[in-house]
């Protein structure tokens, strides 16, 4: 599918700059202008497309449809799916959250949204079928939306409306339903310009995170030496899951960044599990995520929230190592 | 009769964005409007909206979500 473009790629390198092919500065240049062009179309297809999804769908129609439908159960699964599916973006997690609980919907339901949304972004799928393949994506993606589903139901269970913050709390369980606005108002064709001027101004701000992820990981390669990880964290210890997802929690990396590196990783010898639960730990949780949701919830929640997912993403680590 | 703008959201890059091309809209077509920013997440959510940047023109929700073109905002307030 790609062809073209290592055609592209060869012919920039070798003919116009004139490096000679199989130099080390050659391959590693042919590498970075292919996998960086290849990961950018990717990341524009993959944005496009959600932009669409979301046209159709706009999270405002789910928190309607949660709201006024009973589902028995299958709430969490479609509000984990719809967390994957709606570009995430922080600035709008504590008005979703708000928006959800005003709506009356169980807090159990939010988490699943809260969970899946920065774990499983278009970012980071582009990324991954770019650098890991189709199968590799998939799993990544499925485990996400399973991870929220779960968590969320999980979370539910725990019933922890007291520990929102009070505000919140005054403002729960009104019903109101959300207008749609625009949104109905306009054709598919007419929304069609705007959606790819959004997926392009998405694909630029992650520009220079690409460039630099890849950059990093070209680098790696060359340096670290064969094995190097494989002889310390990849010997199927069983407490290097879980370090490195420790680890992984209070950071936070665009996963346009961390991809590259973790693909480093892979090929020196990590396992791919372990490496796939630290990539979930990295975006999924981190410390600016717990001061925003500092807003609407006690920290005695964030700390539950964020245990929780820990956990589950150690587990699901363990999970992938014994599965790939 | 002069406009009343605002613009919902907490101060992520898309807000400041859409703020900067408000500006601008007004500024290069002479429109007779005021400027304000909700920072404030209490105040933000009374306007029933999930998604920010949002933009309130006269007490009504125009865009939510996104950041819009130079034309269409344009298009909103002439």
């Amino acid at each position: 599918m790609f062809n073209w473009l290592q055609n592209f790629a060869d012919w920039l390198i070798y003919s116009i700059f004139n490096i000679a092919p199989g130099s080390h500065l050659g391959t590693a240049l042919n590498f970075f202008v292919y996998d960086t062009l290849k990961i950018l179309i990717l990341l524009f297809v993959i944005v496009f497309f959600m932009g669409i999804v979301n046209a159709y769908f706009p999270v405002e129609r789910l928190k309607n449809y949660l709201q006024n439908t009973k589902l028995f159960g299958l709430e969490y699964v479609f509000s984990s799916i719809f967390g994957a599916l709606t570009p995430f973006c922080s600035c709008s997690s504590v008005p979703l959250f708000i928006g959800f609980v005003q709506g009356g919907i169980p807090l159990g339901v939010t988490f699943s949204f809260l969970i899946t949304s920065p774990l499983v972004n278009e970012v980071a799928i582009a990324m991954f079928i770019g650098m890991f393949g189709p199968k590799a994506t998939l799993i990544y993606a499925l485990s996400g939306i399973l991870l929220g589903t779960l968590g969320g139901w999980l979370l539910g269970k725990l019933h922890l409306e007291p520990l929102l913050s009070d505000w919140v709390k005054q403002i729960s369980n009104q019903n109101i339903q959300q207008n749609l606005y625009e949104t109905e108002a306009r054709t598919f064709y007419q929304r069609l310009p705007e959606i790819g001027r959004g997926a392009w101004s998405i694909v630029k701000d992650v520009l220079i995170y690409v460039i630099i992820g890849i950059a990093i990981g070209a680098a790696m390669h060359g340096f670290v030496p064969e094995n190097f990880f494989s002889q310390y964290l990849g010997g199927g210890q069983w407490w290097t899951v879980p370090l490195a997802v420790l680890i992984a929690v209070p950071m936070y990396a665009n996963a346009a960044a961390i991809v590259p590196i973790i693909d480093v990783f892979v090929a020196k010898g990590v396992p791919l599990g372990t490496a796939i639960a630290f990539m979930m730990a990295t975006v999924g949780l981190s410390i600016p995520e717990a001061t925003l949701l500092k807003k609407v919830m006690s920290l005695k929640l964030i700390a539950i929230f964020f245990g929780v997912i820990t956990l589950a993403i150690i587990f699901s680590g363990f999970l992938f190592n014994l599965l790939l | 009769m002069s406009r009343v703008i605002k613009i919902l959201g907490t101060g992520c890059p898309k807000c400041q964005s859409m703020t900067k091309v408000v500006q601008t809209v007004i500024t290069e077509n002479n429109i007779d409007a005021s400027i304000e920013k909700v920072e404030d997440m209490m105040d933000i959510m009374k306007y029933n909206i999930m998604t920010t940047p949002s933009l309130v023109i006269d007490d009504a929700i125009t865009i939510k979500g996104r950041v819009p073109s130079k034309d269409e905002i344009l298009a909103l307030l002439i």
